[in-house]
């Protein structure tokens, strides 16, 4: 298949808070870089999201996280992205991530962290260069 | 994962493989047709319900609630859902798994999103063949939303048994702009947002439209108009049941299998047409495209002998 195929993203807000404009951004910056955004809404928990990864078959998940419990979400998210054996999917997050807790969240296998006032084409580019070849030259 | 083994995963349920078969079907890989091949004779069996209308009508919240009731009644349940695509950049967001925030989570549900990628139905090019594969992992029924529609998008009739058309009131003038095209293809007209002032006038004037129905043979289905609120959680049960009385009328009459005939037809019809856009690309060069519609265009040429000419070319005439 050719490797043009549009890039499918899920863009994700897991945990409590109610604030979407910079997942909307995002989404919208995605869309604008000719991807196919997947945008789920607020309040997901991870079960949400990682279902909603298999069934969509995305390339991509950003999570957008303000409320501070991302040490909580984050580990049980990418857990429940093995358990199911989709781990190939890229990962990122953005929003508010202490600097001291960047690391860690890099060492569960999210590959990039985005804080506030990322350019967009930054992310953009992030994810054209980061999601395996493999998976957009889908040979079965 | 193999071909025998993806197929044979899907067939038993295993929703990475579903989720895989229809991205290879959305992207029109080579491989496909022989997939699809495969699975048409595990198809056929799911009801298929097509829920369209204006955006902004309800059609998510409804084909929400709808989810909601089949899996009361214990069935596992299939939703395509079509967003349009930017026609600058090709991308799209897929915001129906918004509304249906609530069914997330529940394996039994399978919501899949899908961009218009271009297509002007209603639906994309594709959806027909991911509601085969939906069809033949044992979804039923299978849920397909289209893009937010006007007056022309009239596709989903070729692929869905019942046609939902989701009218929300206070669009005024709006039903005397959507009286052609999808207010034609209506088995059933849910009129949304009950609760509101103005759903009464709105059933009135879809009344009055259906009264000046000439066409309606004596024993045509009589095209129920229904009130749901979300908002009141009203009117749902009395939808189902309409969707269910639709179906048997459907299956008595006889017309379900003149519906599959025709969507049969239609099918192959657009395979062959493929085909020969396929046969034509490999035929004739972006060069010799570009060089034929400057001819037209200076008038040195016609488009109708370089059509006979292409034609020949490929195989199609002497």
């Amino acid at each position: 298949m050719s490797n043009s195929r549009p890039i499918r993203v899920l863009v994700a807000k897991p945990g409590l808070d109610g604030h979407d404009r910079g997942a909307k951004v995002i989404a919208r910056a995605l869309r604008d870089g000719g991807m196919e955004v997947i945008y789920t809404g607020i309040r997901q928990t991870p079960e949400m999201i990682v279902e909603a990864a298999i069934q969509e078959d995305v390339d991509a998940i950003l999570m957008s996280i303000l409320s501070g419990a991302h040490m909580a979400l984050f580990p049980r998210i990418m857990e429940l992205l093995k358990q199911n054996q989709i781990d190939d999917i890229l990962v990122a997050a953005g929003g508010i991530l202490p600097d001291e807790d960047i690391p860690a969240i890099q060492a569960m296998g999210i590959k990039g962290c985005f804080g506030p006032g990322t350019p967009t084409e930054q992310i953009i580019r992030f994810v054209q260069e980061n999601i395996k070849p493999e998976r957009l030259s889908i040979e079965v | 994962m193999s071909v025998q083994n993806i197929i044979e995963r899907l067939l038993s349920g295993d929703r990475r493989a579903l989720a895989r078969m229809v991205t290879l079907i959305e992207n029109d890989v080579p491989q496909v047709q022989r997939y699809l091949a495969e699975l048409h004779p595990h198809t056929g069996r799911a009801q298929i319900i097509g829920v369209t209308g204006a955006p902004g009508a309800g059609k998510s919240t409804l084909v929400t609630r709808l989810v909601r009731e089949f899996r009361k009644q214990g069935r596992r349940v299939g939703v395509v859902a079509i967003d349009p695509s930017s026609p600058f950049s090709g991308g799209a967001i897929l915001g129906d798994r918004i509304r249906m925030m609530e069914l997330a989570g529940d394996p039994d549900v399978f919501i899949r999103s899908m961009a218009s990628r271009g297509s002007l139905g209603g639906l994309a090019a594709s959806t027909r063949d991911v509601v085969h594969a939906l069809d033949a992992a044992g979804y039923d029924p299978i849920i397909i939303e289209t893009v937010g529609t006007g007056q022309a998008e009239v596709e989903v009739m070729r692929t869905a048994q019942s046609v939902l058309v989701v009218v929300a009131p206070g669009m005024g003038d709006d039903i005397q702009a959507i009286k052609a095209g999808i207010l034609e293809i209506a088995d059933i007209f849910v009129v949304s947002k009950a609760d509101k002032p103005g759903a009464d006038q709105t059933v009135a004037e879809l009344a009055m439209l259906l009264s000046l129905d000439s066409q309606r043979r004596k024993h045509a289905w009589r095209i129920p108009i229904l009130r749901t609120s979300a908002l009141k959680d009203q009117g749902l049960v009395e939808l189902v049941n309409a969707v269910q009385e639709h179906q048997l009328h459907l299956a008595e009459s006889g017309q379900l299998g003149e519906r599959m005939q025709r969507q049969g037809r239609s099918e192959l019809t657009m395979l062959i047409q493929q085909a020969v856009a396929r046969a034509l690309q490999t035929v004739v060069s972006e060069e010799e495209w570009q060089a034929f519609s400057e001819a037209i265009a200076r008038r040195e040429r016609d488009p109708y002998s370089i059509a006979q000419e292409l034609e020949a070319r490929i195989g199609l005439k002497p």
